[in-house]
């Protein structure tokens, strides 16, 4: 059981275009192990939904996928279109980051909550398949399942369609669920209950979890450990605790200073902090440090190709400044 | 109160569309005043005595002022009163009531086929967009669409019943034998239903696209629903909604090209009754008939929305909401 | 020129661009390259099958069909562009004036629109014809009355756009008088969709126009329309398909060629208006 749940290696997308292509990703590693939770944080156009999508062979048909290497359970090349597809709705699941619009609204939410379960329990009867729909979203907090059950998407709230949602995700068992933005469409009081319900699921199942965010402290309060993407590249991965107590790389720390402190006591002197400039245009990637160009410590060497670095157990960045810092 | 929109938007609409109707009728009669010279020495001859002359314009009414003459229209209306039959005194309201059953046989049985058709070929169209089927599809469809209706009934008419003599020529078939209208039936059908295939197969087509590109089809992407079921069921409901109100307001140019395909094929039915109507200068007929002709238009243009309201649950329950307030 | 060459690319493009052009050369050279007149009868010839002297065959009073079909594009291209003008010029008119009215007239020039389309254009077209009577004049006037609501209501909703536009009321601040100045802007607004709309709706006035001679309620004889030409084939069906055929090819060719071009125009000229159209 040493060999992670997934192991993807060097994974690189990118959209042809007329005249040049957009690289979206750019050599990327990720590595959840079994029962663990992993963040992935980032701007947006930072490359983190690609990598999710990736995952599930969910991108776009003109989508240009290649990976050094990508294990899933024990099973190599998953990007290959027929490899995912098959992954798709048994192995791993997705909770969609905008629950307004992510279930259709002329059916109700028991007819698809049977429908998405058909292709990992292809022998069970439909009256089967309704109890477990009906246990689960009872378990997500829905009130009153059962009749709940008879209900069009409209008559939820935002809160509650996000649960239906985490349901459809629970609702397969899978090995791996994917949160994309879980919280983003919601409100603050909502956003609150629905990590509540996140957090009791991942007690409770013994499955892996990768969290899409732009928001460190969601990622903080779900995740084991935390990578970082900038510009479709990985910049800092590790342990969540050893990342927050001490960020190596100038973009995760300018990332955590944009963060507002939800305990600290209102400061009407302090800033918001903002990174200034821009991601850089995908289809014009610098040749060496991505972040060079908006970064507050650039120095000449960081026009080369920045070295992957490790500090402590998994900790790792790529940056040229002295680690030790 | 979510519901007051609603209930108002169905009265204007009922409103707007006896509005129609009724400006129809004073269109016409109006236009009747412009007719160069006397109708009544029109229908009767140059050698008419004035006498007669005179009691014919009293019948059809055109000795009154047009205002009156439409007030008087609409109240011979309410008893069931369309007016008379210039030459034999029959009653329009018998005439059309004799030709309208073979008509609407006519327009609902190309409907009918024209769905038969049309929905399969969107959804091929639409399964793979830009490939090869659906380029076909996109060129038959046109084809289809601008060819004329009385261009393909002569067609078939040469075809099958002329040169191959699969089909009867002429006539609606023997009164009270099913088997022999229904024979008599299926060549107008066709000429009919040819270019509403078309149609549908081209609105459906785009409509299920746009359908397909939400977010709701996604999430079941990602759940491994099949295609097959994402397409007919998913994606085939929310696309059907609004190509059925363009379907009704098409409906008119069905009974357009009843005309047609009633005339070629020697069918009695309002269309061929309008014609003949036209041809002998039988005012009140023609009036009498094109009222009935707007009239269902119009009624089939507002069973459409109603249908379109009951379909979508959001719709239902607007209604509901304000049934109960 | 570029724009052409954008409409050849599309599906159908190459083949509307050749049907519609075909059309055209022949409506304007009929006299030189008609075989025969258009009315000559030769008895002798009745219902002829096609043959060396007469490439499509004749009649039933042994008129040449060849030489009727190319007299008959006349009439088809002539109705159509004179009634696509008219219905443009008072469509437009009418619709920019509803929009800078009062709302009064604004409301009854919109309400005729909608008692106008709430016909179904062909009905409309036969009660219109049933009062004027049938004849060509006639038939370019009415079918004119079924289409001004078309082009009316886009120039009405692009200048109601543009009439509580901020530049508009910037430009009136200046001091320009109002209506000059929504006419400079209106006027680029609506010209292309106006185009491609006249360019949509030229196959269904053809096919309104046939329909109406087919019926015996368009042009009187014998002046040579494909419509009246397909009634005299279906007429003598029995005798002979020439006819029927090849005036039902010509229609075919007329309304597929012109709606493809419609079609590709939008979609190079504007592929926004491909939901609206």
């Amino acid at each position: 059981m040493s060999e992670a749940l997934v192991a993807i290696e060097k994974l690189n997308v990118s959209y042809p275009g007329a005249t040049v292509s957009a690289h979206v990703l750019d050599s990327v590693d990720i590595t959840i192990g079994h029962g663990e939770a992993v963040g992935l944080v980032g701007e947006s156009g930072s490359g983190k939904s690609t990598v999710a999508f990736a995952l599930l062979g969910l991108l776009a048909d003109d989508a240009d996928v290649s990976a050094g290497r990508a294990a899933f359970d024990g099973r190599e090349n998953v990007f290959a279109t027929k490899e995912a597809e098959a992954l798709r709705g048994t192995e791993i699941a997705m909770v969609f980051q905008d629950p307004m619009s992510a279930l259709n609204p002329l059916f109700t939410i028991g007819t698809q909550l049977i429908d998405i379960q058909r292709r990992r329990f292809p022998n069970e009867r439909r009256s089967q398949l309704w109890a477990r729909a009906e246990r689960v979203l009872a378990e997500v907090g829905m009130p009153d399942a059962p009749r709940r059950m008879r209900a069009y998407p409209h008559e939820f709230s935002g809160g509650m369609r996000q649960r239906v949602v985490i349901a459809m995700a629970l609702l397969v068992e899978p090995k791996l669920l994917i949160a994309d933005e879980p919280t983003t469409a919601l409100d603050a009081t909502v956003e609150a209950q629905v990590v509540e319900a996140l957090r009791r699921l991942r007690r409770r199942t013994r499955s892996s979890m990768l969290v899409v965010s732009h928001s460190m402290g969601l990622i903080a309060e779900l995740c084991d450990s935390v990578v970082v993407m900038y510009a479709g590249t990985v910049v800092e991965s590790g342990p969540v605790k050893a990342v927050l107590r001490k960020p190596l790389h100038p973009y995760t720390r300018a990332l955590l200073a944009c963060e507002i402190d939800p305990y600290a006591d209102f400061d009407p002197e302090q800033e918001l902090a903002t990174i200034p400039g821009i991601v850089p245009d995908p289809a014009r990637r610098p040749s060496g440090c991505i972040f060079a160009a908006r970064c507050t410590e650039s120095h000449a060497r960081c026009s080369e190709p920045p070295p992957h670095r490790q500090v402590e157990a998994g900790h790792r960045f790529s940056c040229w400044q002295d680690a030790s810092r | 109160m979510r519901g007051a929109p609603l209930r108002i938007h169905l009265a204007f609409k009922l409103a707007t569309a006896l509005l129609a109707v009724a400006g129809s009728v004073v269109i016409l009669m109006a236009l009747t005043r412009l007719i160069p010279g006397d109708p009544a020495t029109v229908i009767l001859g140059s050698r008419a005595t004035p006498e007669a002359v005179a009691a014919l314009n009293a019948r059809i009414g055109l000795d009154r002022p047009v205002g009156e003459h439409v007030l008087v229209f609409f109240a011979h209306l309410l008893s069931g009163d369309l007016g008379e039959d210039v030459f034999n005194g029959r009653p329009v309201a018998g005439l059309v009531a004799a030709a309208l059953p073979n008509t609407v046989a006519l327009a609902f049985s190309a409907m009918l086929s024209a769905i038969l058709f049309g929905v399969p070929l969107a959804l091929l169209s639409a399964r793979n967009p830009g490939g090869k089927t659906d380029r076909v599809v996109a060129f038959l469809s046109v084809g289809f669409i601008s060819t004329p209706s009385f261009v393909v009934a002569v067609f078939l008419l040469m075809t099958f019943s002329v040169t191959l003599r699969w089909f009867p020529v002429l006539g609606a078939g023997e009164a009270g034998a099913v088997g022999d209208q229904l024979w008599h039936l299926v060549l107008p059908t066709a000429a009919l239903a040819v270019g509403w295939i078309g149609y549908i197969a081209r609105l459906l087509r785009s409509s299920l696209l746009e359908v397909l590109g939400e977010n709701h089809i996604r999430t079941l992407r990602a759940y491994g629903v099949s295609e097959a079921k994402i397409l007919m069921k998913y994606a085939l409901k929310p696309a059907i909604l609004p190509t059925i109100a363009i379907l009704a307001m098409g409906f008119g140019e069905l009974l357009g090209g009843a005309v047609f395909v009633e005339v070629i094929f020697n069918r009695p039915g309002l269309g061929s009754l309008i014609y003949d109507a036209i041809r002998t200068r039988n005012y009140p007929v023609v009036q009498g008939g094109v009222f009935i002709t707007v009239l269902l238009y119009v009624l089939t243009n507002l069973s459409a929305d109603l249908t379109q309201t009951l379909l979508d649950p959001r719709e239902r329950s607007r209604l509901a909401a304000a049934r109960g307030t | 020129m570029p724009a052409l060459l954008q409409i050849a690319r599309r599906p159908g493009g190459g083949f509307a661009l050749f049907a519609v052009t075909v059309i055209c050369l022949v409506a304007i050279a009929a006299p030189l390259i008609a075989p025969y007149g258009p009315n000559a009868i030769a008895p002798a010839k009745r219902l002829m099958d096609p043959s060396f002297q007469h490439l499509l065959g004749t009649d039933h009073l042994g008129r040449d069909i060849l030489s009727r079909l190319i007299y008959g594009s006349r009439v088809a291209l002539g109705v159509a562009l004179s009634v696509i003008a008219i219905s443009l010029i008072a469509g437009v008119t009418l619709g920019i004036a509803a929009a800078l009215s009062p709302r009064a007239v604004d409301f009854s020039i919109v309400g005729i629109f909608d008692i106008v389309t709430a016909f179904p254009s062909m009905i409309l077209a036969l009660a219109l014809v049933a009062v004027l009577g049938p004849g060509l004049g006639n038939v370019v006037l009415l079918v004119s009355i079924v289409f001004i609501p078309h082009f009316g209501r886009v120039a009405r909703a692009q200048t109601v756009a543009l009439r509580n536009s901020p530049f508009i009321e910037a430009e009136r601040v200046l001091g320009a008088e109002r209506w000059r100045v929504i006419l400079h802007h209106v006027t680029p607004n609506i010209i292309g969709p106006i185009f491609v709309l006249a360019c949509m709706d030229i196959p269904v006035v053809i096919t309104i126009e046939a329909g109406l001679s087919f019926l015996g309620l368009g042009v009187r004889p014998p002046l040579a329309s494909w419509g009246s030409l397909l009634n005299d084939g279906y007429t003598y069906l029995e005798q002979s398909i020439w006819l029927a055929t090849f005036s039902g090819l010509a229609l075919i060719l007329a309304t597929l060629g012109f709606a493809l071009l419609g079609e590709a125009m939008r979609d190079t000229l504007d592929p926004k208006l491909r939901k609206h159209l």
